[in-house]
Formats: structure tokens, C-alpha cells, sequence
């Protein structure tokens, strides 16, 4: 609290501009910054669950489209990351750059490694569906495969990717629970994925990346579909999931960043390539952000 | 406060406000009736006469009636809108009217020609001319079934790869072979009779069989459903794909186990539609499969026969009532296949859409 009313006074200093802003930076940021610093953030290294994810100098491009442009960045094993930033910053293409979705886009074009456990995923001779197996992808409109019942959805990655599992039951119970909705569906898994809700879906989209039993978990704005209820249960088991994994969420709702986050990382493009302008521990994105625009963002003065 | 809530509980009837007043049901009423009216006048007066003159005389005069009747009650756009939906009309009825007549014809004829007879007996022992109960369809049913059903074994996995092919894989030749494929199915049916007879008739065989017909009918088919399925293939969205993909999952077992029973019962519409098509074709068989009287289940060798053959060959040696009944009896078995197969397919395509 003190800090943030530091912050107040510094900003004022720095911008003893009109009192519309001030009023904006006094009021907004300190309410996400209080959220923010009500979560006791993990320090890289206190989780030892999961594997680091990083990424060095990534750019990539649409053709002749230059997307998103240097960008160095940490996911420190067992945290959470969001990245935010307004819509075209290239938030949603990094993201994708991370688990090699990015090279399904007939014309794209990626320069810079990713490190995942200290290897480089784009390196030549790597296995690119064993990287897909190590990063699950949960996507921005809930996709349960329509042919299958809910209890094959979950279990679905198996099967895909061919993989024995020994008690596939206790497989499907965990992924459920730990998506948080085993209580909902336990009495219909024989029924299609259809007949559940589009909160339920999503969850039911997160069980399904659980059962390969991923070390990082890539979320593409999650909730941006989901009511108010449903996002709170998918925040909750972001919560809970990320005990045990990485996790890197895209986020429009400054208030989940807030929330779900131990990092944050801040996206903007100028109308040129996307570029990472700040990245910093998520209290401190929001309460004191070292970047003029940064400020602006998450005080909601544009974007 | 609480009385006018109560006044809402009370009142609240389920209805359907949007419907059409009495006012406006005898409104419509009146039209029809001064179209008719006027209708008469111009078949009565001028040289409007007969069914045609009737139908054409009453819908521009229901057209132009409406349209003015609709411009003085509300206006031009109304009018205007009027306007279209009654030559929409006009254009459906143009388009049933052959439709409908074709199968009234066909039924009214074909269904005193049908007996036992014509599914268990051939025609090797009996003419065209003989009465209708000699010799029957059999070699022209079972010569249709093996033909087309050796063609659809042919088609099934070509054409339903080549859908994959244009709609998953994507290759460097998709623009190319889509444009092939599309050129394909505007190739006449006696042109595919042609190729096999030239290609493989004349060179290899050097004799009529059904397994000709068959590749002559597959030529045929194998655009149709590939087109089909392409285009029920594009429906599936690409979130599932990724989905997929995203799971660790080659692009084989993505399309295997995730896009293709998405949309399984897509392509058996697809395949429905293909058979469909060819079930119903004759030049390309007379020339490579030739047309058999005697029944025949040997695909390699010999000639073998087929529904429209059967069709054909009645009405071309024939000239008498029974030759004729032959002739009507021959379609309508061909018609009730083709309508089953479309009747399956619309069956399975409307369970989708509610799955």
C-alpha cells in the first residue's frame, strides 16, 4: 500500500500534466496493483515443478509482415505469465511462436530460439509433436472435439499422439479435478462435449492439455468468451494448475493479469511490428511501470 | 407497483403478434381473387389460351396485381418487396412444375408394369415385346449393383484423398487439381465411355465387361464426391485442427481421429450424392460394359447389364403396350433407387445438424 502511494506521487512528479490523468493514475492502477500485490508471487527458482520456458529474440512474420520484432523474455518454471497488450501487438503470434503453432500460417516466417529446459525447440532434427506434448495449448474459443464424448475429449491426447496409459479412469478423474470440473460432469462422461456449456467447454478444453501431462501450458485469452462465473472458475484452476506448471496466459482483462499473474509482459506495436515494452513481477507492472506507455495502458488511457 | 405486476401475470397469453391479421389474411385474399379475375379476362379476351395460357396469365396478373395493391396500401419499398416475393414464387413453381410432372408421369405409368417378376427373372429368355410378366430386371438390377458398387470402390478412397488433399494438406498443386477436379465434373458422361473404350476396351480387354463400366462410372464419380466432401470438409473450423495439432498429434492422426469423424456423416452424404449421379448413366455403358439380357454377377468378363440399359433397349426394339409398360416400369424402379439414395442422404445430413 505505501508503495503504491509513492507511486502516486512519483507519477504526478513525472507528469505534472492535466488532472483528467491524474485522477485516472491515482484511481485505476492502485486498485490492479492492490490485486496484483495481494497474490504472494513466486521467485524463479522456489517452484521447482515444471520446466522453464524461454525465449530469445524471437521475430516473426506474415509474409512480408513483420509481426513481432525481438523479443527476449523469461517464463521462470512454476509461474504465471500474462502478456497484455491491445489487439494486433502481436501477443496472440508470440504466444504461438512458443509451441510452434505459429508455423501453420501458410506464409509465416520466425527468426530467434525458444528455449524449452535449456533446448532450443526450433532446432533442427527436433521432434516438433514430443514439443507439442511438453506445451499444451488451451485456445481463445473453447474447441472440444465434437465427435467425442466429454471422457474422450480428456483422454483424446492419448489417443492422438499415441501414448499407453496405464489407468486411463484415474487419468480422467485427475484432469477433470484439476480443471475443476469434475463435480459438474462425473455422472455424464458418456454424453457429448456439446451438451455442456461454453465455461464447461473451456474447462473441459483444459483437462483435455492436462491428460499428456504438459510442463508448460499456453492460455490464448481463455475468458474473452466466457461470463463473469466461468472466468472466475478458470482463474481459480489457473490458480491451482499453476502449482505444478508454467503457465503463460494472453490476457485483455487488466484486472485477470492482476489476478491470475506472477509476471506480466507488455506487447505494443506502433504500427510496425509488435515489441515487448516491459516485462517486470505483475505488482510491480501495475504499480510502478518503469515504460511511459505501459503506464498509459494499464491506467487504461488507450488500447 | 405490485397490481401492475399482477395485471402482467394475468393478461400474459402466449401469442404470436407477428402473424398475419384477418385484415391482412382477406387483404392477400382479395388479391389472389382479382388475379384470377383478370386471369380470366386475358385468357378470355386475348391470345392467352390453355393450361399455359392460364398460368402464365394468372401469375402476371397476380405480380402486377399485388404489386399495385401492396404500392397504394404502404408504399414503394413495400411494394417492392412485394414484388420480388411473388416472382420468387412464380419461379419455384416454374422450376416444381417439371419435377412434379416428371414423377406423376413416371408412377402413373411404371407402377402397372411392376411385378415379382421383373426382381427374380432376366430377359434372356424373353423379348421386349413379350407380356410383361416374361422375363423381368434381374440382370439389369444385379449388372447396376456390381457396377456401381465396384465404382464406388474405386471412387471412395481416391476422390475422399483428394478432398484431404485440397482441404489439409494444402500442397503446392491444391489450385491446380481443385481446378481439375471442378473441370472433371462438367465432363460428359459418353466422353468417359470414350476414354475407357479407347484406353483400356480396345487395347486390353477387347471385350465389353462390367468392371469397364465400372471405371467409366468412377471417372464420373470421383468429382462429385471429392467436390462434396472438399466443401464439407471446409466447414470444419480450424480451431479443431490446432486443437489437435496443439495436443502433440500429427497431422495424420489430427485429420484421422478428429476432422474426418467431425464430419463422417458429411462425406457419406458425399458418397450418397456420387452414386446417386451414375446410377442413373447409360452411354458410357453401352459402350464399355455392352448390355446383357442374361444375368450376369462376373465383373471380368462378359457383357453385363444395367437399369437404364434395360430402360433404353425397351424402348428402342419395342413398339407394343407391353414393350412400353416395360419401358415405364424400368424407370420407375430406377426413380425409386434415386429418390431412396437422396432420401438417406437428406436423412443423414438433417441428423447432423441437429447432433
Amino acid at each position: 500500500m505505501g508503495d503504491n502511494q509513492n507511486l502516486g506521487q512519483e507519477d504526478s512528479q513525472s507528469n505534472p500534466g492535466e488532472e483528467k490523468k491524474e485522477m485516472k493514475t491515482s484511481t485505476t492502477p492502485r486498485s490492479l496493483a492492490d490485486v496484483a500485490s495481494n497474490r504472494t508471487r513466486k521467485e524463479p527458482g522456489t517452484n521447482p515443478l515444471g520446466s522453464g520456458l524461454e525465449a530469445r529474440g524471437v521475430h516473426a512474420w506474415f509474409g512480408s509482415k513483420h509481426a513481432l520484432k525481438d523479443v527476449t523474455l523469461d517464463f521462470a518454471a512454476g509461474t504465471v505469465t500474462s502478456l497484455i497488450g491491445p489487439s494486433g501487438c502481436g501477443k496472440s503470434t508470440f504466444l504461438r511462436t512458443l509451441n510452434r503453432m505459429h508455423e501453420f500460417i501458410p506464409t509465416a516466417a520466425l527468426a530467434g530460439e525458444v528455449l524449452l529446459g535449456g533446448k532450443d525447440i526450433y532446432a533442427s532434427g527436433t521432434d516438433v509433436t514430443k514439443i507439442r506434448l511438453r506445451i499444451g495449448m488451451v485456445f481463445q474459443k473453447p474447441n472440444p472435439f465434437p465427435s467425442m464424448t466429454i471422457g474422450q475429449n480428456v483422454l483424446s491426447g492419448l489417443k492422438l499422439a499415441q501414448i499407453k496409459a496405464p489407468n486411463t479412469d484415474d487419468l480422467l478423474q485427475e484432469c477433470l479435478e484439476r480443471a475443476g470440473l469434475w463435480s459438474e460432469v462425473k455422472d455424464r462422461l458418456n454424453e457429448h462435449a456439446s451438451a455442456l456449456s461454453g465455461g464447461q467447454q473451456q474447462r473441459l478444453c483444459i483437462a483435455r492439455s492436462l491428460a499428456v501431462r504438459p510442463e508448460v501450458l499456453l492460455m490464448d485469452e481463455p475468458c474473452s468468451a466466457l461470463d463473469p462465473g466461468s472466468t472466475f472458475r478458470i482463474e481459480e484452476t489457473i490458480s491451482h494448475l499453476a502449482k505444478t506448471m508454467t503457465i503463460v496466459i494472453v490476457t485483455h482483462n487488466m484486472q485477470q493479469a492482476a489476478r491470475v499473474s506472477d509476471y506480466s509482459a507488455f506487447l505494443l506495436s506502433d504500427g510496425g511490428p509488435g515489441e515487448l515494452i516491459e516485462s517486470a513481477p505483475t505488482s510491480e507492472l501495475f504499480s510502478r511501470p518503469r515504460d511511459k506507455r505501459t503506464e498509459d495502458y494499464v491506467t487504461g488511457r488507450f488500447g | 407497483m405490485t397490481t401492475v405486476e399482477m395485471r402482467q401475470v394475468e393478461t400474459a397469453k402466449p401469442g404470436q403478434p407477428w402473424r398475419a391479421t384477418p385484415r391482412e389474411r382477406a387483404f392477400a385474399i382479395g388479391n389472389f381473387i382479382a388475379a384470377f379475375l383478370l386471369a380470366f379476362v386475358l385468357v378470355k379476351f386475348t391470345g392467352l389460351n390453355g393450361k399455359l395460357g392460364w398460368v402464365f396469365g394468372f401469375f402476371f396478373s397476380y405480380i402486377a396485381i399485388s404489386f399495385v395493391a401492396e404500392y397504394a396500401r404502404s408504399g414503394k419499398p413495400a411494394a417492392q418487396d412485394s414484388l420480388l416475393t411473388s416472382v420468387s414464387r412464380f419461379a419455384v413453381f416454374i422450376a416444381i412444375v417439371p419435377i412434379a410432372s416428371i414423377l406423376g408421369t413416371v408412377i402413373s405409368k411404371g407402377w402397372r408394369g411392376l411385378h415379382w417378376g421383373l426382381f427374380t427373372q432376366d430377359m434372356s429368355q424373353a423379348t421386349v415385346n413379350d407380356p410383361i410378366t416374361n422375363g423381368g430386371m434381374l440382370a439389369a438390377i444385379v449388372g447396376t449393383f456390381v457396377m456401381v458398387g465396384l465404382a464406388l470402390i474405386l471412387t471412395l478412397p481416391i476422390s475422399i484423398l483428394t478432398a484431404l488433399y485440397l482441404t489439409e494438406i494444402r500442397g503446392k498443386f491444391s489450385g491446380v487439381i481443385r481446378f481439375l477436379v471442378q473441370a472433371m465434373s462438367g465432363v460428359p458422361s459418353i466422353v468417359a465411355g470414350l476414354f475407357i473404350l479407347s484406353s483400356i476396351v480396345y487395347p486390353v480387354t477387347q471385350q465389353y465387361s462390367g468392371l469397364m463400366g465400372a471405371l467409366a462410372l468412377s471417372i464420373l464419380m470421383i468429382p462429385t464426391v471429392a467436390r462434396t466432401a472438399e466443401e464439407v470438409l471446409l466447414l470444419i473450423p480450424n480451431d479443431l485442427r490446432e486443437a489437435g495439432l496443439a495436443l502433440g498429434a500429427t497431422q495424420w492422426r489430427t485429420v484421422a481421429m478428429v476432422v474426418v469423424p467431425a464430419v463422417k456423416s458429411g462425406l457419406v452424404t458425399a458418397i450418397i450424392l456420387g452414386v446417386a449421379r451414375v446410377i442413373g448413366e447409360t452411354a458410357p455403358l453401352l459402350l464399355v460394359s455392352g448390355g446383357g439380357d442374361a444375368t450376369n454377377f462376373n465383373p471380368v468378363s462378359g457383357p453385363m447389364g444395367s437399369i437404364p440399359y434395360y430402360v433404353w433397349k425397351s424402348f428402342l426394339l419395342g413398339g407394343t403396350e407391353e414393350s412400353s409398360q416395360r419401358t415405364w416400369a424400368g424407370l420407375l424402379v430406377l426413380l425409386i433407387w434415386v429418390m431412396f439414395l437422396f432420401a438417406i442422404a437428406r436423412y443423414i445430413s438433417s441428423r447432423t445438424k441437429k447432433g
